[in-house]
């Protein structure tokens, strides 16, 4: 009984926060494009603006359901639902701090991968059902795109994984610092058992895993069509892509996914590559900075933390770079980030034989 | 080829996100002088520029033309305004009186009643002709410049002081002096 009460709040609170999570960084990304181009971004709904996002969502959720008279109605309708529930499944296999997990499962990694492909059919069901050129353009845009870049995505992972081992994700969280099963070293030739903080993260585990997260970061970007790689959406030429003929609660939610999916991701290269919930602060002599700091009240802050960092630099990154060319966009992903990441994913199987022994 | 081309597109990536750091924590600081005739109006490039219009306001010139004002008792009717008007937003008709009706302030005579004198300030360009044409500088540019309304009717300004009943009593008054003038003619 127990169990089943567990098994229903958990995702309750998790949909709770993404959806605080929305409201907040809509604000955040308004006000940060404000001060990133001299202006002062949202101001009159409370204050500094900080009712903004409230209002909208209760601006949203009053209006009607519109369905475009020639819409496939079905496809149109179920659309917003698979992509939220695509992207909120993908948090069911995420630690937030030491045990804190929703469910451990042993393919975890795997399964987020899995579920969160099937977003792509979401969205070409929301172009295709709206039967609307320019939605349809974006979501095949979106396909062709998110495709593509669910292979350096998958490739870096790859990578991290060979040096981790495993693909429980609370295992991969755990093996990244002072609760470590195994022996962690730093760069391959300093034990960091003890010692933890930043340098048991799996990215300093091994130099080469630096340069898969910037792939994954890159990627991942594309991956939830975040500027420079929105091309799907692209306000300036397709209105607003896939989600043109949306409104109310079902734009609603494609918004919510959005977001979810860059929390996701964020949170994803967070328990990956950045450690998860272990501590930055390391051990110095007489100051156990890491020991004070690990516990599960600590584990969900430095996850929030990290990850809302990730978050706020791909604001950061949408309001500085101009959107990509079709082209350019598969150029970037086929002819460098993915070559890069294979050759990241030989180095983790020669560091694996050469350095892990 | 294309390694070069990596390595110019990470550089230009990183250059471009300095510049809108730079901007982000610059956003701390206000743009203190909004006065543009002030000699360091140019020199504050640094932060916020957005001005917060109707609690904050921006100075302007102490000669400002912007929307137009009538002293309907200096007009003396003479349509040249609304001649002037590029945009035909003047729209003048004129009653004539049997005689003088009076002076302006200037001391040209009034032979004309103004039974409709509007001006449609969604229309004005602001170009100012009708005050240099104006003989008794009666229709002036004043330093008004936000008249807000709901109701796009408003922004028709008029400035005829004249009731309906006066401008029918004026209008009888003519048609019986000009009946009597061709009476007197006939006879």
């Amino acid at each position: 009984m127990d169990s089943l009460i567990l098994n229903i709040l958990t995702p309750v609170a998790i949909f709770l926060f993404i959806a605080l999570f929305t409201l907040f960084a809509v604000y955040a990304e308004r006000k940060i494009a404000g001060f990133v181009q001299d202006r002062l971004g949202p101001m009159e709904t409370g204050k500094y603006g900080l009712l903004q996002t409230f209002a909208d969502i209760l601006k949203l959720l009053q209006k009607e359901f519109i369905s475009p008279s020639a819409s496939d109605k079905i496809l149109f309708a179920l659309a917003p639902i698979l992509i939220f529930v695509a992207v909120f499944v993908g948090y069911s296999v995420i630690p937030w701090g030491p045990n804190l997990i929703p469910s451990n499962t042993h393919t975890g990694l795997f399964f987020i991968m899995a579920v969160v492909s099937i977003d792509a059919i979401g969205i070409l069901m929301a172009g295709w059902g709206s039967n609307n050129k320019y939605s349809l353009l974006g979501s095949i845009r979106a396909i062709a795109q998110m495709i593509s870049y669910e292979l350096p995505v998958g490739l870096s992972l790859i990578a991290a994984v060979m040096i981790t081992q495993t693909l429980n994700l609370n295992e991969i969280a755990f093996n990244q610092g002072l609760l470590s099963s195994k022996e962690i070293y730093f760069l391959g030739f300093w034990k960091v058992n003890e010692i933890g903080g930043i340098f048991g993260w799996n990215i300093f585990q091994a130099p080469h895993l630096m340069v898969s997260y910037a792939i994954f970061f890159i990627a991942s970007l594309a991956e939830c069509n975040r500027a420079p790689f929105d091309i799907p959406e692209a306000e300036s030429e397709l209105i607003g892509g896939f989600h043109t003929e949306y409104g109310g609660i079902r734009f609603a939610f494609l918004f919510l996914a959005e977001y979810a999916m860059m929390f996701l991701v964020a949170m994803l290269g967070v328990v990956i590559f950045l450690g998860a919930w272990n501590s930055p602060l390391p051990n110095i002599g007489p100051a156990k900075l890491a020991d004070w700091t690990t516990g599960p009240v600590w584990g969900v802050f430095w996850t929030l933390i990290k990850s809302l960092f990730i978050v706020a630099v791909q604001i950061w990154i949408r309001w500085t770079l101009p959107r990509f060319r079709a082209d350019q966009l598969m150029t970037l992903c086929w002819k460098i980030l993915i070559p890069l990441a294979f050759v990241c994913m030989a180095i983790s199987g020669l560091w694996r034989i050469l350095i892990m022994i | 080829m294309i390694f070069k081309t990596t390595i110019q597109g990470l550089a230009t990536a990183i250059k471009g996100l300095t510049l809108t750091v730079r901007h982000l924590f610059s956003a701390r600081k206000k743009r203190q002088s909004l006065d543009i005739k002030k000699d360091n109006y140019f020199e504050e490039q640094q932060g916020v520029t957005t001005v917060q219009y109707p609690k904050v306001k921006m100075p302007i010139p102490e000669v400002a033309r912007y929307q137009l004002d009538v002293v309907i008792d200096d007009c003396i009717v003479c349509d040249l305004c609304a001649k002037a008007c590029p945009v035909d937003c003047i729209t003048i008709e004129a009653i004539k009186s049997p005689e003088a009706i009076g002076k302006t302030s200037d001391g040209s005579v009034k032979r004309l009643y103004a039974a409709e004198f509007d001006i449609d300030m969604a229309k004005c360009m602001y170009c100012g002709l009708c005050t240099v044409v104006c003989p008794t500088e009666c229709i002036t540019m004043t330093d008004k410049y936000d008249r807000v309304t709901t109701n796009l009717a408003d922004l028709t300004y008029t400035f005829s002081d004249m009731t309906p009943e006066e401008v029918k009593k004026r209008k009888e008054e003519w048609t019986k002096f000009q009946a009597e003038k061709e009476a007197a003619k006939n006879k």
